[in-house]
Protein backbone atom coordinates (compact mmCIF):
# COMPACT_ATOMS: atom_id res chain seq x y z
CA UNK A 1 0.00 0.00 0.00
CA UNK A 2 1.39 3.42 -0.92
CA UNK A 3 0.82 6.27 1.47
CA UNK A 4 0.43 9.91 0.47
CA UNK A 5 3.67 11.81 1.19
CA UNK A 6 3.52 14.21 4.12
CA UNK A 7 4.99 16.89 1.90
CA UNK A 8 5.71 17.21 -1.79
CA UNK A 9 7.47 20.38 -2.88
CA UNK A 10 7.27 20.65 -6.64
CA UNK A 11 9.47 23.11 -8.54
CA UNK A 12 8.74 25.83 -5.97
CA UNK A 13 9.91 29.32 -6.83
CA UNK A 14 9.92 32.62 -5.03
CA UNK A 15 11.21 35.92 -6.32
CA UNK A 16 10.62 38.83 -3.95
CA UNK A 17 9.51 42.26 -5.13
CA UNK A 18 13.08 43.57 -4.86
CA UNK A 19 14.21 40.97 -7.41
CA UNK A 20 15.84 38.58 -4.93
CA UNK A 21 15.31 35.00 -6.13
CA UNK A 22 14.98 33.17 -2.81
CA UNK A 23 13.88 29.81 -4.25
CA UNK A 24 14.95 28.70 -7.72
CA UNK A 25 12.56 25.86 -8.40
CA UNK A 26 13.17 23.41 -5.56
CA UNK A 27 11.60 19.98 -5.26
CA UNK A 28 11.64 17.52 -2.41
CA UNK A 29 9.47 14.88 -0.77
CA UNK A 30 9.00 14.10 2.91
CA UNK A 31 7.43 10.77 3.80
CA UNK A 32 4.83 10.43 6.55
CA UNK A 33 6.33 9.83 9.98
CA UNK A 34 9.74 11.15 8.96
CA UNK A 35 11.93 13.38 11.09
CA UNK A 36 13.35 15.53 8.34
CA UNK A 37 16.18 18.06 8.59
CA UNK A 38 16.13 21.13 6.35
CA UNK A 39 19.52 22.75 6.66
CA UNK A 40 21.25 25.65 5.04
CA UNK A 41 23.18 28.79 5.87
CA UNK A 42 21.43 32.06 6.71
CA UNK A 43 19.66 33.47 3.66
CA UNK A 44 19.66 30.11 1.86
CA UNK A 45 15.88 30.05 1.41
CA UNK A 46 14.79 27.83 4.34
CA UNK A 47 12.52 30.42 5.94
CA UNK A 48 11.04 31.35 2.56
CA UNK A 49 10.20 27.68 1.97
CA UNK A 50 8.63 27.39 5.43
CA UNK A 51 6.81 30.69 4.83
CA UNK A 52 5.28 29.29 1.63
CA UNK A 53 4.31 26.01 3.33
CA UNK A 54 2.57 27.95 6.12
CA UNK A 55 1.01 30.44 3.63
CA UNK A 56 2.83 33.48 5.06
CA UNK A 57 4.74 33.85 1.80
CA UNK A 58 3.15 33.69 -1.65
CA UNK A 59 5.11 31.53 -4.09
CA UNK A 60 5.79 32.82 -7.60
CA UNK A 61 5.84 29.37 -9.18
CA UNK A 62 5.35 25.68 -8.48
CA UNK A 63 3.32 24.19 -5.67
CA UNK A 64 3.57 22.29 -2.41
CA UNK A 65 1.19 19.58 -1.24
CA UNK A 66 0.69 18.64 2.40
CA UNK A 67 -0.70 15.10 2.59
CA UNK A 68 -2.00 15.67 -0.94
CA UNK A 69 -3.54 19.11 -0.23
CA UNK A 70 -2.22 21.92 -2.39
CA UNK A 71 -1.01 24.93 -0.44
CA UNK A 72 -2.03 27.13 -3.40
CA UNK A 73 -5.43 25.68 -4.25
CA UNK A 74 -6.58 24.03 -0.99
CA UNK A 75 -5.05 26.43 1.51
CA UNK A 76 -7.51 25.82 4.37
CA UNK A 77 -7.31 22.02 4.09
CA UNK A 78 -3.50 22.13 3.92
CA UNK A 79 -3.19 24.56 6.84
CA UNK A 80 -5.41 22.35 9.00
CA UNK A 81 -2.69 19.66 8.76
CA UNK A 82 0.28 21.86 9.67
CA UNK A 83 1.62 23.06 13.00
CA UNK A 84 4.24 25.81 12.79
CA UNK A 85 6.86 26.79 15.33
CA UNK A 86 8.39 29.93 13.80
CA UNK A 87 11.87 31.27 14.26
CA UNK A 88 10.75 34.55 15.88
CA UNK A 89 8.51 34.91 18.92
CA UNK A 90 5.13 35.75 17.39
CA UNK A 91 2.50 35.66 20.10
CA UNK A 92 0.94 38.57 21.95
CA UNK A 93 3.22 38.88 24.96
CA UNK A 94 0.48 40.57 27.00
CA UNK A 95 -1.72 37.49 26.81
CA UNK A 96 -1.47 34.46 29.06
CA UNK A 97 -0.07 31.17 27.70
CA UNK A 98 -3.36 29.37 28.37
CA UNK A 99 -5.29 32.01 26.39
CA UNK A 100 -2.68 31.99 23.60
CA UNK A 101 -3.13 28.22 23.20
CA UNK A 102 -6.92 28.25 23.49
CA UNK A 103 -7.22 31.10 20.98
CA UNK A 104 -4.90 29.31 18.58
CA UNK A 105 -7.18 26.27 18.71
CA UNK A 106 -10.15 28.57 18.13
CA UNK A 107 -8.55 29.89 14.94
CA UNK A 108 -8.52 26.28 13.73
CA UNK A 109 -12.22 25.90 14.55
CA UNK A 110 -11.66 23.75 17.63
CA UNK A 111 -14.42 24.30 20.22
CA UNK A 112 -13.36 26.04 23.42
CA UNK A 113 -13.97 23.07 25.73
CA UNK A 114 -11.67 20.79 23.73
CA UNK A 115 -9.19 23.64 23.28
CA UNK A 116 -8.97 24.14 27.06
CA UNK A 117 -8.27 20.42 27.59
CA UNK A 118 -5.54 20.42 24.94
CA UNK A 119 -3.99 23.62 26.29
CA UNK A 120 -3.71 22.05 29.74
CA UNK A 121 -2.28 18.82 28.27
CA UNK A 122 0.43 20.45 26.14
CA UNK A 123 1.34 23.17 28.61
CA UNK A 124 1.83 20.45 31.23
CA UNK A 125 3.84 18.26 28.86
CA UNK A 126 6.09 21.19 28.06
CA UNK A 127 6.38 22.08 31.76
CA UNK A 128 4.67 25.46 31.42
CA UNK A 129 1.52 24.85 33.42
CA UNK A 130 2.71 26.87 36.41
CA UNK A 131 3.05 29.87 34.06
CA UNK A 132 -0.21 29.25 32.21
CA UNK A 133 -2.12 32.12 33.80
CA UNK A 134 0.63 34.75 33.95
CA UNK A 135 1.35 37.20 31.10
CA UNK A 136 3.62 35.55 28.54
CA UNK A 137 6.07 38.47 28.64
CA UNK A 138 7.14 37.33 32.13
CA UNK A 139 8.49 34.04 30.76
CA UNK A 140 12.12 33.30 29.91
CA UNK A 141 13.29 32.87 26.30
CA UNK A 142 13.29 29.07 26.61
CA UNK A 143 9.76 29.08 28.02
CA UNK A 144 8.54 31.27 25.16
CA UNK A 145 9.99 28.78 22.66
CA UNK A 146 8.26 25.89 24.45
CA UNK A 147 5.04 27.88 24.45
CA UNK A 148 5.26 28.14 20.66
CA UNK A 149 5.59 24.35 20.48
CA UNK A 150 2.56 23.92 22.74
CA UNK A 151 0.64 26.40 20.59
CA UNK A 152 1.63 24.55 17.39
CA UNK A 153 0.26 21.31 18.89
CA UNK A 154 -3.21 22.75 19.55
CA UNK A 155 -4.59 21.57 16.20
CA UNK A 156 -2.76 18.24 16.65
CA UNK A 157 -1.04 18.60 13.28
CA UNK A 158 0.07 15.72 11.06
CA UNK A 159 3.05 17.81 9.94
CA UNK A 160 4.96 19.82 12.54
CA UNK A 161 7.41 22.38 11.15
CA UNK A 162 10.04 23.68 13.57
CA UNK A 163 12.06 26.65 12.33
CA UNK A 164 15.15 26.91 14.52
CA UNK A 165 13.18 26.16 17.68
CA UNK A 166 16.22 25.87 19.96
CA UNK A 167 18.00 29.09 19.00
CA UNK A 168 19.34 30.66 22.19
CA UNK A 169 17.92 27.93 24.42
CA UNK A 170 20.06 26.31 27.14
CA UNK A 171 21.06 22.65 26.91
CA UNK A 172 18.65 21.32 29.51
CA UNK A 173 15.61 22.96 27.97
CA UNK A 174 16.79 21.98 24.50
CA UNK A 175 16.96 18.32 25.59
CA UNK A 176 13.49 18.44 27.12
CA UNK A 177 12.15 20.02 23.91
CA UNK A 178 13.69 17.25 21.82
CA UNK A 179 12.28 14.59 24.13
CA UNK A 180 8.84 16.05 23.57
CA UNK A 181 9.23 16.40 19.79
CA UNK A 182 10.73 12.90 19.49
CA UNK A 183 7.75 11.48 21.36
CA UNK A 184 5.36 13.37 19.05
CA UNK A 185 7.27 11.98 16.05
CA UNK A 186 7.21 8.46 17.49
CA UNK A 187 3.44 8.80 17.83
CA UNK A 188 3.19 9.43 14.07
CA UNK A 189 3.56 13.17 13.50
CA UNK A 190 5.91 14.05 10.64
CA UNK A 191 8.49 16.59 11.75
CA UNK A 192 10.49 19.01 9.62
CA UNK A 193 13.29 20.75 11.48
CA UNK A 194 15.59 23.59 10.57
CA UNK A 195 18.43 24.25 12.96
CA UNK A 196 21.95 25.61 13.09
CA UNK A 197 22.84 23.06 15.79
CA UNK A 198 23.89 20.32 13.41
CA UNK A 199 24.45 17.75 16.14
CA UNK A 200 20.71 18.04 16.81
CA UNK A 201 19.90 17.30 13.19
CA UNK A 202 22.39 14.40 13.13
CA UNK A 203 20.99 12.75 16.24
CA UNK A 204 17.30 13.35 15.58
CA UNK A 205 16.66 13.32 11.84
CA UNK A 206 16.42 10.35 9.50
CA UNK A 207 16.44 12.30 6.24
CA UNK A 208 17.97 15.58 5.24
CA UNK A 209 17.90 18.28 2.59
CA UNK A 210 20.53 20.98 2.39
CA UNK A 211 19.47 24.17 0.70
CA UNK A 212 21.75 26.96 -0.44
CA UNK A 213 21.18 29.94 -2.72
CA UNK A 214 17.61 28.80 -3.27
CA UNK A 215 18.50 25.34 -4.58
CA UNK A 216 18.68 21.92 -2.97
CA UNK A 217 22.34 20.88 -2.90
CA UNK A 218 21.75 17.57 -1.10
CA UNK A 219 18.66 15.49 -0.38
CA UNK A 220 19.23 12.02 1.03
CA UNK A 221 19.06 9.93 4.17
CA UNK A 222 21.19 10.99 7.12
CA UNK A 223 22.97 7.62 7.14
CA UNK A 224 23.83 7.82 3.45
CA UNK A 225 25.06 11.38 3.78
CA UNK A 226 27.26 10.62 6.77
CA UNK A 227 28.65 7.59 4.96
CA UNK A 228 30.04 9.90 2.27
CA UNK A 229 32.29 11.51 4.86
CA UNK A 230 35.60 9.78 4.12
CA UNK A 231 37.88 11.79 6.38
CA UNK A 232 37.63 12.41 10.09
CA UNK A 233 39.56 14.78 12.31
CA UNK A 234 40.42 13.93 15.91
CA UNK A 235 41.83 16.00 18.73
CA UNK A 236 44.30 14.13 20.96
CA UNK A 237 45.18 15.41 24.41
CA UNK A 238 48.76 14.50 25.34
CA UNK A 239 50.88 15.29 28.42
CA UNK A 240 53.60 16.84 26.24
CA UNK A 241 53.44 17.23 22.48
CA UNK A 242 56.91 16.92 20.92
CA UNK A 243 58.00 19.31 18.20
CA UNK A 244 59.01 16.48 15.84
CA UNK A 245 56.05 14.23 15.03
CA UNK A 246 56.14 10.87 13.27
CA UNK A 247 55.33 10.82 9.55
CA UNK A 248 52.57 8.27 8.91
CA UNK A 249 51.28 7.36 5.45
CA UNK A 250 47.74 8.71 4.86
CA UNK A 251 47.60 10.39 8.26
CA UNK A 252 48.13 14.12 8.76
CA UNK A 253 49.40 14.78 12.27
CA UNK A 254 49.75 18.36 13.51
CA UNK A 255 50.76 19.90 16.84
CA UNK A 256 48.32 22.66 17.80
CA UNK A 257 49.83 23.44 21.23
CA UNK A 258 52.09 21.75 23.78
CA UNK A 259 49.28 19.49 25.03
CA UNK A 260 47.26 18.95 21.87
CA UNK A 261 47.66 17.11 18.59
CA UNK A 262 45.26 17.15 15.62
CA UNK A 263 44.93 14.10 13.40
CA UNK A 264 43.20 13.95 10.03
CA UNK A 265 42.78 10.46 8.63
CA UNK A 266 40.62 8.43 6.29
CA UNK A 267 37.69 6.70 7.94
CA UNK A 268 38.87 3.43 6.40
CA UNK A 269 42.18 3.63 8.23
CA UNK A 270 42.85 1.71 11.40
CA UNK A 271 43.19 3.79 14.56
CA UNK A 272 45.55 1.14 15.96
CA UNK A 273 48.19 2.17 13.37
CA UNK A 274 48.05 5.72 14.72
CA UNK A 275 48.27 4.70 18.37
CA UNK A 276 51.08 2.22 17.68
CA UNK A 277 53.12 4.92 15.92
CA UNK A 278 52.50 7.43 18.70
CA UNK A 279 53.44 4.86 21.32
CA UNK A 280 56.69 4.04 19.46
CA UNK A 281 57.61 7.74 19.63
CA UNK A 282 56.83 7.83 23.34
CA UNK A 283 53.68 9.97 22.96
CA UNK A 284 50.97 8.95 25.42
CA UNK A 285 47.37 9.90 24.60
CA UNK A 286 45.25 10.80 27.63
CA UNK A 287 42.00 11.51 25.77
CA UNK A 288 40.59 11.78 22.27
CA UNK A 289 37.53 13.42 20.63
CA UNK A 290 36.12 14.34 17.22
CA UNK A 291 37.16 17.82 16.18
CA UNK A 292 33.74 18.70 14.76
CA UNK A 293 30.40 17.17 14.40
CA UNK A 294 30.42 14.92 11.33
CA UNK A 295 27.38 16.53 9.78
CA UNK A 296 28.89 19.95 10.30
CA UNK A 297 31.94 18.91 8.30
CA UNK A 298 29.76 17.70 5.42
CA UNK A 299 27.54 20.74 5.61
CA UNK A 300 30.48 23.11 5.30
CA UNK A 301 31.88 21.17 2.35
CA UNK A 302 28.55 21.11 0.50
CA UNK A 303 27.80 24.76 1.07
CA UNK A 304 31.33 25.89 0.30
CA UNK A 305 31.24 23.72 -2.81
CA UNK A 306 28.20 25.56 -4.16
CA UNK A 307 29.83 28.91 -3.43
CA UNK A 308 32.97 28.01 -5.38
CA UNK A 309 31.16 26.71 -8.45
CA UNK A 310 29.86 30.05 -9.77
CA UNK A 311 33.33 31.59 -9.28
CA UNK A 312 34.92 28.82 -11.34
CA UNK A 313 32.34 29.31 -14.07
CA UNK A 314 33.18 33.00 -14.16
CA UNK A 315 36.89 32.30 -14.57
CA UNK A 316 36.19 29.82 -17.35
CA UNK B 1 -16.42 19.75 11.44
CA UNK B 2 -17.71 21.72 8.46
CA UNK B 3 -15.82 24.70 7.15
CA UNK B 4 -18.64 27.08 8.16
CA UNK B 5 -18.88 25.86 11.75
CA UNK B 6 -15.06 26.00 12.02
CA UNK B 7 -15.18 29.58 10.74
CA UNK B 8 -17.87 30.46 13.28
CA UNK B 9 -15.72 29.10 16.12
CA UNK B 10 -12.81 31.15 14.74
CA UNK B 11 -15.01 34.25 14.49
CA UNK B 12 -16.10 33.83 18.10
CA UNK B 13 -12.43 33.47 19.08
CA UNK B 14 -11.26 36.62 17.26
CA UNK B 15 -14.18 38.75 18.52
CA UNK B 16 -13.87 37.44 22.06
CA UNK B 17 -10.13 38.12 22.09
CA UNK B 18 -10.77 41.69 20.95
CA UNK B 19 -13.40 42.28 23.61
CA UNK B 20 -11.18 40.75 26.32
CA UNK B 21 -8.44 43.16 25.21
CA UNK B 22 -10.78 46.16 25.55
CA UNK B 23 -11.77 45.10 29.06
CA UNK B 24 -8.17 44.22 30.03
CA UNK B 25 -6.97 47.74 29.23
CA UNK B 26 -10.19 49.55 30.18
CA UNK B 27 -8.26 52.49 31.64
CA UNK B 28 -6.95 53.18 28.13
CA UNK B 29 -9.99 52.17 26.10
CA UNK B 30 -13.02 53.36 28.07
CA UNK B 31 -12.05 56.03 30.59
CA UNK B 32 -10.15 58.64 28.48
CA UNK B 33 -12.98 59.17 25.95
CA UNK B 34 -15.48 59.51 28.79
CA UNK B 35 -13.32 62.20 30.42
CA UNK B 36 -12.79 64.05 27.12
CA UNK B 37 -16.50 64.10 26.37
CA UNK B 38 -17.35 65.26 29.88
CA UNK B 39 -15.09 68.27 29.22
CA UNK B 40 -16.88 68.92 25.92
CA UNK B 41 -20.23 68.86 27.71
CA UNK B 42 -19.02 71.19 30.48
CA UNK B 43 -17.26 73.70 28.20
CA UNK B 44 -19.28 73.69 24.98
CA UNK B 45 -22.62 72.47 26.27
CA UNK B 46 -22.88 74.14 29.65
CA UNK B 47 -20.63 77.22 29.71
CA UNK B 48 -20.81 78.36 26.06
CA UNK B 49 -24.05 76.60 25.17
CA UNK B 50 -26.06 78.43 27.83
CA UNK B 51 -25.32 81.70 25.98
CA UNK B 52 -26.17 80.25 22.54
CA UNK B 53 -29.71 79.20 23.19
CA UNK B 54 -31.46 77.02 20.58
CA UNK B 55 -29.88 76.13 17.21
CA UNK B 56 -32.64 74.03 15.65
CA UNK B 57 -35.96 72.38 16.44
CA UNK B 58 -36.36 74.23 19.74
CA UNK B 59 -33.71 72.07 21.44
CA UNK B 60 -31.12 73.58 23.79
CA UNK B 61 -27.56 73.68 22.49
CA UNK B 62 -26.62 70.99 25.01
CA UNK B 63 -29.39 68.71 23.66
CA UNK B 64 -28.33 69.46 20.10
CA UNK B 65 -24.71 68.64 20.95
CA UNK B 66 -25.36 65.23 22.55
CA UNK B 67 -25.96 63.10 19.39
CA UNK B 68 -22.96 64.71 17.68
CA UNK B 69 -20.62 64.04 20.57
CA UNK B 70 -21.94 60.49 21.00
CA UNK B 71 -21.31 59.76 17.30
CA UNK B 72 -17.90 61.45 17.50
CA UNK B 73 -16.87 59.20 20.40
CA UNK B 74 -18.21 56.12 18.65
CA UNK B 75 -16.37 56.66 15.39
CA UNK B 76 -13.13 57.74 17.09
CA UNK B 77 -13.05 54.76 19.43
CA UNK B 78 -14.12 52.26 16.83
CA UNK B 79 -11.38 53.51 14.52
CA UNK B 80 -8.67 53.69 17.16
CA UNK B 81 -9.52 50.28 18.57
CA UNK B 82 -9.15 48.38 15.35
CA UNK B 83 -6.20 50.33 13.97
CA UNK B 84 -4.13 49.98 17.14
CA UNK B 85 -5.16 46.38 17.82
CA UNK B 86 -4.59 45.08 14.29
CA UNK B 87 -1.42 47.08 13.77
CA UNK B 88 -0.22 45.88 17.19
CA UNK B 89 -0.82 42.30 16.04
CA UNK B 90 1.17 43.04 12.88
CA UNK B 91 3.94 44.71 14.87
CA UNK B 92 4.22 41.80 17.34
CA UNK B 93 3.71 39.37 14.47
CA UNK B 94 0.91 37.69 16.42
CA UNK B 95 -1.24 38.31 13.33
CA UNK B 96 0.62 35.29 11.90
CA UNK B 97 -1.38 33.10 14.29
CA UNK B 98 -4.44 33.94 12.23
CA UNK B 99 -2.72 34.02 8.84
CA UNK B 100 -1.41 30.45 9.13
CA UNK B 101 -4.75 29.15 10.43
CA UNK B 102 -7.35 27.72 8.03
CA UNK B 103 -9.85 30.50 8.76
CA UNK B 104 -11.38 32.61 5.98
CA UNK B 105 -10.38 36.24 5.48
CA UNK B 106 -13.89 37.48 6.30
CA UNK B 107 -13.58 35.87 9.72
CA UNK B 108 -10.50 37.94 10.57
CA UNK B 109 -12.15 41.13 9.31
CA UNK B 110 -15.52 40.55 10.98
CA UNK B 111 -13.93 39.48 14.27
CA UNK B 112 -11.93 42.69 14.49
CA UNK B 113 -14.92 44.79 13.36
CA UNK B 114 -17.10 43.25 16.08
CA UNK B 115 -14.48 44.18 18.68
CA UNK B 116 -14.18 47.74 17.39
CA UNK B 117 -17.94 48.25 17.15
CA UNK B 118 -18.32 46.88 20.68
CA UNK B 119 -15.85 49.45 22.02
CA UNK B 120 -17.49 52.24 20.01
CA UNK B 121 -20.92 51.35 21.37
CA UNK B 122 -19.77 50.99 24.99
CA UNK B 123 -18.01 54.37 24.83
CA UNK B 124 -21.07 55.88 23.10
CA UNK B 125 -23.31 54.53 25.88
CA UNK B 126 -20.95 55.98 28.52
CA UNK B 127 -21.00 59.37 26.82
CA UNK B 128 -24.79 59.27 26.60
CA UNK B 129 -24.94 58.40 30.30
CA UNK B 130 -22.68 61.36 31.13
CA UNK B 131 -24.84 63.62 28.94
CA UNK B 132 -27.85 62.76 31.09
CA UNK B 133 -26.13 64.50 34.02
CA UNK B 134 -26.28 67.74 32.01
CA UNK B 135 -29.56 67.54 30.12
CA UNK B 136 -32.67 65.43 29.61
CA UNK B 137 -33.25 63.46 26.41
CA UNK B 138 -36.10 61.51 24.90
CA UNK B 139 -35.05 59.18 22.07
CA UNK B 140 -37.39 59.95 19.17
CA UNK B 141 -36.64 56.91 16.94
CA UNK B 142 -34.91 54.06 18.84
CA UNK B 143 -34.37 51.82 15.78
CA UNK B 144 -32.86 54.63 13.71
CA UNK B 145 -30.68 55.53 16.70
CA UNK B 146 -29.43 51.95 17.00
CA UNK B 147 -28.92 51.50 13.24
CA UNK B 148 -27.01 54.76 12.90
CA UNK B 149 -24.59 54.05 15.75
CA UNK B 150 -23.93 50.50 14.53
CA UNK B 151 -23.36 51.65 10.95
CA UNK B 152 -21.19 54.62 12.03
CA UNK B 153 -19.04 52.37 14.21
CA UNK B 154 -18.79 49.76 11.42
CA UNK B 155 -17.68 52.28 8.79
CA UNK B 156 -14.86 53.56 10.96
CA UNK B 157 -13.90 50.09 12.11
CA UNK B 158 -13.45 49.11 8.46
CA UNK B 159 -11.54 52.32 7.70
CA UNK B 160 -9.28 51.72 10.72
CA UNK B 161 -8.65 48.16 9.54
CA UNK B 162 -7.57 49.39 6.10
CA UNK B 163 -5.33 51.98 7.76
CA UNK B 164 -3.72 49.26 9.93
CA UNK B 165 -3.11 47.04 6.90
CA UNK B 166 -1.19 49.78 5.11
CA UNK B 167 0.58 51.09 8.24
CA UNK B 168 4.27 50.30 8.55
CA UNK B 169 4.88 52.08 11.85
CA UNK B 170 2.80 53.36 14.76
CA UNK B 171 2.97 56.92 13.38
CA UNK B 172 1.02 55.75 10.34
CA UNK B 173 -2.02 54.87 12.44
CA UNK B 174 -1.92 58.26 14.20
CA UNK B 175 -1.75 60.28 10.97
CA UNK B 176 -5.24 59.51 9.70
CA UNK B 177 -7.08 60.37 12.97
CA UNK B 178 -5.11 63.61 13.25
CA UNK B 179 -5.20 64.86 9.69
CA UNK B 180 -8.38 63.28 8.30
CA UNK B 181 -10.70 62.06 11.01
CA UNK B 182 -10.52 65.06 13.37
CA UNK B 183 -11.11 67.75 10.69
CA UNK B 184 -13.95 65.75 9.10
CA UNK B 185 -15.56 65.22 12.51
CA UNK B 186 -15.33 68.86 13.56
CA UNK B 187 -16.67 69.95 10.16
CA UNK B 188 -19.32 67.21 10.10
CA UNK B 189 -22.05 69.04 11.97
CA UNK B 190 -21.16 67.80 15.45
CA UNK B 191 -21.22 71.29 16.94
CA UNK B 192 -23.46 73.16 14.50
CA UNK B 193 -26.13 72.85 11.86
CA UNK B 194 -24.81 73.19 8.31
CA UNK B 195 -27.89 75.36 7.66
CA UNK B 196 -25.96 78.03 9.55
CA UNK B 197 -23.35 77.99 6.74
CA UNK B 198 -23.59 79.93 3.52
CA UNK B 199 -22.89 78.42 0.11
CA UNK B 200 -20.51 77.03 -1.04
CA UNK B 201 -19.66 75.76 2.50
CA UNK B 202 -23.03 74.09 2.89
CA UNK B 203 -22.49 72.20 -0.38
CA UNK B 204 -18.93 71.30 0.54
CA UNK B 205 -20.12 69.99 3.91
CA UNK B 206 -22.42 67.57 2.09
CA UNK B 207 -19.46 65.60 0.70
CA UNK B 208 -18.30 64.84 4.26
CA UNK B 209 -19.53 61.33 5.17
CA UNK B 210 -19.46 62.11 8.89
CA UNK B 211 -22.23 64.68 8.33
CA UNK B 212 -24.60 61.85 7.38
CA UNK B 213 -23.68 59.73 10.40
CA UNK B 214 -24.09 62.60 12.85
CA UNK B 215 -27.39 63.65 11.33
CA UNK B 216 -28.76 60.11 11.17
CA UNK B 217 -28.13 59.81 14.91
CA UNK B 218 -29.46 63.30 15.58
CA UNK B 219 -32.65 62.34 13.76
CA UNK B 220 -32.85 59.13 15.77
CA UNK B 221 -32.44 60.94 19.10
CA UNK B 222 -34.01 64.37 18.48
CA UNK B 223 -36.06 63.86 15.32
CA UNK B 224 -34.21 66.62 13.40
CA UNK B 225 -31.58 66.40 10.66
CA UNK B 226 -29.73 68.62 8.16
CA UNK B 227 -29.92 65.87 5.50
CA UNK B 228 -32.66 63.43 4.46
CA UNK B 229 -32.39 60.42 6.76
CA UNK B 230 -32.91 57.95 3.90
CA UNK B 231 -29.97 59.45 2.07
CA UNK B 232 -27.87 59.30 5.26
CA UNK B 233 -28.47 55.54 5.50
CA UNK B 234 -27.74 55.03 1.78
CA UNK B 235 -24.43 56.88 2.18
CA UNK B 236 -23.53 54.82 5.25
CA UNK B 237 -24.42 51.51 3.57
CA UNK B 238 -22.39 52.43 0.48
CA UNK B 239 -19.38 53.12 2.71
CA UNK B 240 -19.82 49.84 4.60
CA UNK B 241 -19.99 47.84 1.37
CA UNK B 242 -17.12 49.67 -0.35
CA UNK B 243 -14.80 49.48 2.65
CA UNK B 244 -15.67 45.81 3.27
CA UNK B 245 -14.78 44.93 -0.32
CA UNK B 246 -11.55 46.90 -0.08
CA UNK B 247 -10.52 45.33 3.25
CA UNK B 248 -11.28 41.80 1.99
CA UNK B 249 -9.33 42.42 -1.21
CA UNK B 250 -6.34 43.61 0.80
CA UNK B 251 -6.54 40.55 3.04
CA UNK B 252 -6.88 38.21 0.07
CA UNK B 253 -3.83 39.73 -1.61
CA UNK B 254 -1.98 39.73 1.70
CA UNK B 255 -1.05 43.41 1.37
CA UNK B 256 1.20 44.34 4.29
CA UNK B 257 0.72 40.85 5.74
CA UNK B 258 2.18 38.20 3.46
CA UNK B 259 5.42 38.48 1.45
Amino acid sequence: MTSVPALVVDNLRKTYGNGVEALKGISLTVQPGDFFALLGPNGAGKSTLIGILSSLVNSTGGDARVFGMSVNRQRSEAMRLIGLVPQEINFNQFEKPFDICVNEAGFYGIPRRIAAQRAEKYLKELRLWDKAFHPAREMSGGMKRRLMIARAMMNEPRLLILDEPTAGVDIEIRRSMWQFVSAINAAGTTVILTTHYLEEAESLCRNIAIIDHGTIVENTSMKRLLATLDVETFILDVPAAPAGLPQLPGIALRRTDEHTLEVEMARSQDLNTLFAALSTHGIAVTSMRNKTNRLEELFVRLVEGTRQEPAQEKVA
Amino acid sequence: MSSMSANLVALHTVARREIVRIVRIWTQTLIPPAITMTLYFVIFGKLIGSRIGSIAGGFSYMQYLVPGLVMMSIINNSYMNISSSFFGAKFQRSVEEMLVAPMADWVILLGYVIGAVARGLVVGALVLLIALFFTSLHVAHPLITLASVVLGATIFALAGFVNAIYAKKFDDIALVPTFVLAPLTYLGGVFYSIKMLSEPWQGISRINPILYMVNALRFGVLGISDVPVGMAFVVMLVFVIALSILALQLLRRGVGLRS
